[in-house]
This record gives structure tokens, C-alpha cells and sequence, in this order.
């Protein structure tokens, strides 16, 4: 099997993916397939999409040379792909454009949405005021405490978001929620999931609408250096900017993928978000993957300074790029990552997201090493919401 | 595959037929307080009119559950509920029962544990059938065929939401009976029973002979008799749980858990 013709038809990466709901929602899921394949084929529905990617959302973003951190660094030259720069300040705006046209053509009136770090919450917030749709967003009490700035954004734009105070009130168990709504309210109500996780249709449909990221990536890689990258970095959550930046240079050989997951404070488990290196297969939420959980086959509680990286399962695509090893996966520490976003900050004047931050630590600790080669690091959002947890971890600045 | 099996189950719903009776099938959280009274509630269900129990493998993200059984998971596990202890529970039990047991779960315990082993472990113990909340037909080729090859019953779930190529797959997969899940959304009480729960008994028994139970949302004797004039089987899981949960401390757990089965059972005996 190739490793770009996935997924199979029922969503199978490999031995990953496919769709573990109950069956209440197994109707919904086909609806939902066949109504985005149908959208997928149609140029009315691709027209929409591009006018609002571009403008609406800001695209294409810039891929930015980095050239005060490359020289500090003194190998690798660090290209910057700026999701950042994007309206809502993140990546998700992408796949929420594409998620709430779909829906609008299943003729659902009411949206609803799982948060970790509120960017996807906050793009989802946004689609719904610009089409007129009630929305509803589920997000643990634990990320409504460290990303407070997005849950205002979200109520100032419309959304009604609900405090989720089960299992460890991260984003785990906001998408439970969220779950449980859609089970409720299943005729109405789209649920707009912000990352490739979850059954299928959703990783393959949030990865198409993302992979406009990789699109652009590779074809201004060709147009301002002349060749394609030789490494691309990307933070993973559930792992959308990264299949997003991945998806279009799988076929590449020669171009390094290279995904960042949540080291946190220790290997132990509880204290990261490292799926690829601590967890093992499992069901979660609707789809197979590498998971992190106990003996028992319970989920593991996680850690990790940023919310949109604290997360059980990792998409079911990265499951397969790192079995079949087109993609290596590893994990950067909360210190890591804080490092990383200050040098950026310093050098560049552009401060990222925390989830961000981890791709770079991760460009910067190999970029030494590889004088002359081309790396791009995918700034998947800008670093605004994050500004509470930078001045609680560098007090020395904040006198 | 569509086939009356020779377990428990399948001779429950036989003798009920016969008589003209509906099954009162009781679901309960394994471990919920801890896995010590498990075993007495579940004699406590039996002797208040549970003909067949519904043993609920505790897990860490319900997300088909509503809060009474997230609450009641939490506790389990909490108070260190495993698989393998419940399976231990149910050697005990048997030691004095012959209810009709399906060990209930989402797919990941069971995972973990490996379908073979648990097919072997939960056959020998005396378990009678599996139900995955989270697996559906498509996912299940593996796990069906480890847990027939002992003998065990696979149930499947059956929505309103189903079509009726979906209906006739969860037919085909399923053994023992066939769960028809009686509205949308998570389970827990509700004033009334949708109104979808008819059509879609009626739509199954089109499709198979095996017996119809059905469940999410009873929680009176008014609508355990509402149910049973449309299914073979009456199940209720939240308003059980919701007793345990209430009279956790009372001096007598086990009488009170009966005598509340016995009250909502009670419209299955009266006929």
C-alpha cells in the first residue's frame, strides 16, 4: 500500500483509523462522507472554499526565511510556513471554512465544536457568526483557566462555551462532550472536529481541507529556493497542521517529515503527550491509533504546557507514516518549547503559539548540525493567547 | 449468523417465549462502589426480578454514557475495578446463580486484554455474551469470530438513526439478541420514550427472528410496560445505577437494590 492512498473506504490508515462509535452516529458518518465527497468533486463548492481561504482567512500565507535565526544558528536556513499569520491567528481556519460549507449543504442549523487551546474553538466561533450558525463550544475547565483571552474571543463572537469539569477537563474530555451532544442532537447539529482524529470521514476530510498548507509550502519552496525542503517540521496534536504540511510531500523521498509531540515535564506517563514513544494502539474516541493509556486499557491522563498538543490519541494517518516510516516522530519538553518560542521571538519578531513553539525547538536543536540544508517549520498560530503562561514561566521578564 | 445460540441467553428468551413473558434486564457498573459488592448486587438484581444482567466494564472516557454512568465508571475505577476482577466476580456469582450474564463494554478494555484471552477467560467464567458499545459491524469481524469460537453471544446495537442495510449487518453479527437502542442520544432517564422505539422493532422484525430487547432511557414500571408490549426485553441500566449511587451508604445496599428491581420489574410478572 502506498502511502498516499489512504484512507481505504471504511477510513483505514493501515490498521488505523476506521469508525468506533456507537451506532447511533454510524448513519450520520456515512451522510457526512457521502455529502463532503460530493462537495469535494464539485468546482461551485471548491470555488467557495478558495474565495473564502483567500479572502476571507488570508491565504496563501508567506513561507518566511528566517535568516537572523539560520545565521545564529549557524547551519540549517529555517523557512517559516506563517499559519500564524492567518485570520483567527491559527491553521484551524482552514478546515472550519471547509467543515461549515459542507454543512451548510446537509442543510445542519446548529454547530458544535471540542477545544483545547481555543484556536479551534475560536475558528469555529467565527464560520458560525459569518454564516449565521448557532454554535457551541465544548472545552475542559482546566483549558478555559490557561487560554481564558480565547474563551472571551468565542463569546464575543457569538458561541456559547461549556465548561467540560470530567476526567482531567482537558480536551480529552471535551471531545467526549461534544460526542454526547451530537449523539443528542445528531439531526440538526454538525459536529465540527478540529483535528484529523475522530471516525472517519473526519481525519481524511480535516487532512484535505488542511493540505492546503503543504500545497503552498512546496510550491513556494520551488519558486523562492529553487528546490524542495530538506526536513519540514510540525507540532502534533491530534495533527492537523502536520498532515496538513505533510500530506503534499509524501511522495518526496528526499524531504524529511518530521512531526513534534508534547514531551512535558517527563517521560512518565501523565506527564506528556507522547504518543509515538509511550503509547500503543487503541481505541479512542472514534478511531485506532497509538494511545496512551494504562494496562487496563484505560486512557492516560497527559501533560503538556500547551493545550492543543495535551491530547491521549494522535491521528490515525501519523499512526501510518510512522509504521511505515515516511514520517519520524519526537517529542520536546515544555522547557524545550519555551526556549524555542523566545529565540523566535528574539531573532524574528514573531512570537508563536505554545503548540508552535515545539516544531522549533525542534528545527533549532538540528539545525546546527546541517549546515546548507533547507528546513520549513510550520508556525501553525501566532502566540497571543499565550502570553499568561509566557509571563508565569519567564518571571524574569515580567517585574 | 443470524442464529439462536445455546447459551444462557438463548435458552432465557426461549423459556420466556414459551410462557409469553418479557425478559427485565439489568444493567449494573462493574466495581461501582468496588468490585467486593459487586457480586452481592448482582444476586441482589437476580432475586428482584433481573432475568438476565448487564455487567458494565468500567471505562475512562464514556462518551455514549450520560452522567449517572460516567459517575458510577469514575467510582469503579476509582476503587481499582479490572477486567480480570470482574471476571473473578463473575466465578463467584456463578457459584449460586445461573442468570444469564453479558459482560458490556467499550472496546478498549477488552482491546487491551486481547479478544482470544477474554473469549477463553470470560467463557470459562461463566459469562455469556459481549456487547462493545463502540464497535460497530465494520470493526468487528475479529472480535466476533474469537468470541463465537467460545461459545459466547455477540450482541450488537441498533439505532433509530440505523438504515435498513445497517439494520440487517447488526442482524447478521448478532447472537442471543438484538439491543434496539430506543431513541438518540447517551443513556440516563427520560420523561418519555421516543416514539421511534416502535418503528424500529417493527422495521428488525422484518429482518430477523432473534429476539428484540430494548433500552436507554426506562427508568418507571409504566414505561418498563410500555417497552415490553413492542420487545422480547426490557433493559435498564441509569435508574438501577442511580439506586446504587443513592443508597450507597445505606446499611443494606443489596435489599435496596432489590427491592427497587422488584418495583420496576414488577408490570413483566403481573401478566
Amino acid at each position: 500500500m502506498s502511502v498516499t492512498s489512504v484512507p481505504d473506504t471504511l477510513g483505514h490508515f493501515g490498521p488505523y483509523g476506521g469508525r468506533f462509535v456507537p451506532e447511533i452516529l454510524m448513519c450520520p458518518l456515512e451522510e457526512l462522507e457521502r455529502a463532503y465527497l460530493k462537495a469535494r468533486e464539485d468546482p461551485s463548492f471548491q470555488k467557495d472554499l478558495e474565495e473564502l481561504l483567500t479572502q476571507y482567512a488570508g491565504r496563501p500565507t508567506p513561507l518566511y526565511h528566517a535568516k537572523r535565526l539560520s545565521e545564529m544558528l549557524g547551519g540549517a536556513q529555517i523557512w517559516l510556513k506563517r499559519e500564524d499569520l492567518l485570520h483567527t491567528g491559527a491553521h484551524k481556519i482552514n478546515n472550519c471554512l471547509g467543515q461549515i460549507l459542507v454543512a451548510r449543504r446537509m442543510g445542519k442549523t446548529r454547530i458544535i465544536a471540542e477545544t483545547g487551546a481555543g484556536q479551534h474553538g475560536v475558528a469555529s466561533a467565527t464560520v458560525c457568526a459569518l454564516f449565521g450558525m448557532e454554535c457551541v463550544v465544548y472545552m475542559g475547565e482546566e483549558d478555559m483557566r490557561r487560554q481564558r483571552l480565547n474563551v472571551f474571543r468565542m463569546r464575543l463572537l457569538g458561541a456559547k462555551v461549556v465548561p467540560v469539569d470530567a476526567g482531567s477537563k482537558t480536551l480529552k474530555d471535551a471531545v467526549s462532550e461534544a460526542m454526547r451532544d451530537w449523539v443528542t442532537n445528531v439531526e440538526t447539529t454538525h459536529y465540527l472536529l478540529g483535528s484529523a482524529l475522530g471516525a472517519h470521514p473526519y481525519p481524511m476530510m480535516v487532512r484535505d481541507f488542511q493540505k492546503v498548507i503543504g500545497d503552498e509550502a512546496r510550491a513556494q519552496s520551488l519558486q523562492r529556493i529553487g528546490r524542495l525542503p530538506d526536513a519540514i517540521f510540525a507540532c502534533v496534536g491530534g495533527g492537523s497542521n502536520a498532515i496538513g504540511i505533510f500530506y503534499p510531500f509524501l511522495n518526496d523521498a528526499s524531504v524529511r517529515l518530521i512531526g513534534v509531540e508534547a514531551g512535558g515535564r517527563s517521560p512518565r506517563l501523565g506527564d506528556h503527550a507522547a504518543r509515538l514513544s509511550g503509547g500503543s494502539p487503541g481505541v479512542l474516541q472514534g478511531a485506532m491509533s497509538y494511545l496512551l493509556q494504562d494496562d487496563e486499557g484505560q486512557v492516560g491522563l497527559t501533560h503538556s504546557i500547551s493545550a492543543g498538543l495535551d491530547y491521549a490519541l494522535i491521528g490515525p494517518e501519523h499512526a501510518w507514516l510512522h509504521d511505515k516510516r515516511r514520517a519520524e516522530y519526537v517529542p520536546v519538553s515544555d522547557a524545550e518549547a519555551l526556549e524555542g518560542a523566545k529565540m523566535l521571538a528574539r531573532t524574528e519578531g514573531i512570537i508563536p503559539a505554545l503548540e508552535s513553539s515545539h516544531a522549533i525547538a525542534e528545527a533549532v536543536r538540528r539545525a546546527p548540525a546541517e549546515n546548507g540544508a533547507v528546513y520549513v517549520v510550520n508556525v501553525s498560530g501566532r502566540g497571543d493567547k499565550d502570553i499568561d503562561i509566557y509571563r508565569e514561566n519567564m518571571p524574569e521578564m515580567d517585574s | 449468523m443470524a442464529v439462536a445460540t445455546q447459551t444462557r441467553i438463548g435458552r432465557l428468551f426461549e423459556a420466556a417465549k414459551a410462557d409469553g413473558r418479557k425478559a427485565f434486564i439489568a444493567y449494573l457498573t462493574g466495581g461501582d462502589p468496588n468490585l467486593e459488592r459487586t457480586a452481592s448486587l448482582m444476586l441482589a438484581l437476580e432475586r428482584g426480578g433481573a432475568d438476565l444482567i448487564e455487567l458494565g466494564v468500567p471505562f475512562s472516557d464514556p462518551i455514549a454514557d450520560g452522567p449517572v454512568i460516567q459517575r458510577a465508571s469514575d467510582r469503579a475505577l476509582r476503587g481499582g475495578a479490572t477486567l480480570s476482577g470482574l471476571l473473578e466476580t463473575v466465578r463467584r456469582v456463578r457459584r449460586e446463580s445461573e442468570v444469564p450474564i453479558l459482560l458490556f463494554s467499550y472496546m478498549n478494555p477488552l482491546l487491551r486484554y486481547g479478544f482470544e484471552k477474554l473469549a477463553a477467560d470470560a467463557s470459562a467464567a461463566g459469562i455469556d455474551g459481549v456487547l462493545m458499545t463502540d464497535l460497530c459491524v465494520e470493526e468487528a469481524e475479529e472480535p466476533v469470530r474469537s468470541l463465537r469460537d467460545r461459545g459466547l453471544d455477540t450482541v450488537f446495537l441498533a439505532a433509530p438513526t440505523s438504515s435498513e442495510r445497517r439494520l440487517r449487518l447488526v442482524a447478521e453479527h448478532s447472537s442471543g439478541f438484538v439491543y434496539l437502542v430506543s431513541r438518540t442520544g447517551v443513556t440516563g432517564e427520560r420523561q418519555s420514550l421516543s416514539t421511534a422505539a416502535a418503528p424500529l422493532a417493527n422495521k428488525m422484525r422484518q429482518i430477523t427472528s432473534l429476539p428484540l430487547a430494548i433500552g436507554f432511557g426506562i427508568s418507571t414500571p409504566d414505561q418498563v410496560q410500555e417497552v415490553a408490549n413492542i420487545a422480547d426485553g426490557v433493559v435498564v441500566g441509569s435508574a438501577l445505577v442511580k439506586s446504587i449511587e443513592k443508597n450507597m451508604e445505606s446499611g443494606d445496599l443489596p435489599a435496596e437494590l432489590q427491592r427497587f428491581t422488584h418495583w420496576l420489574s414488577a408490570p413483566l410478572r403481573e401478566r
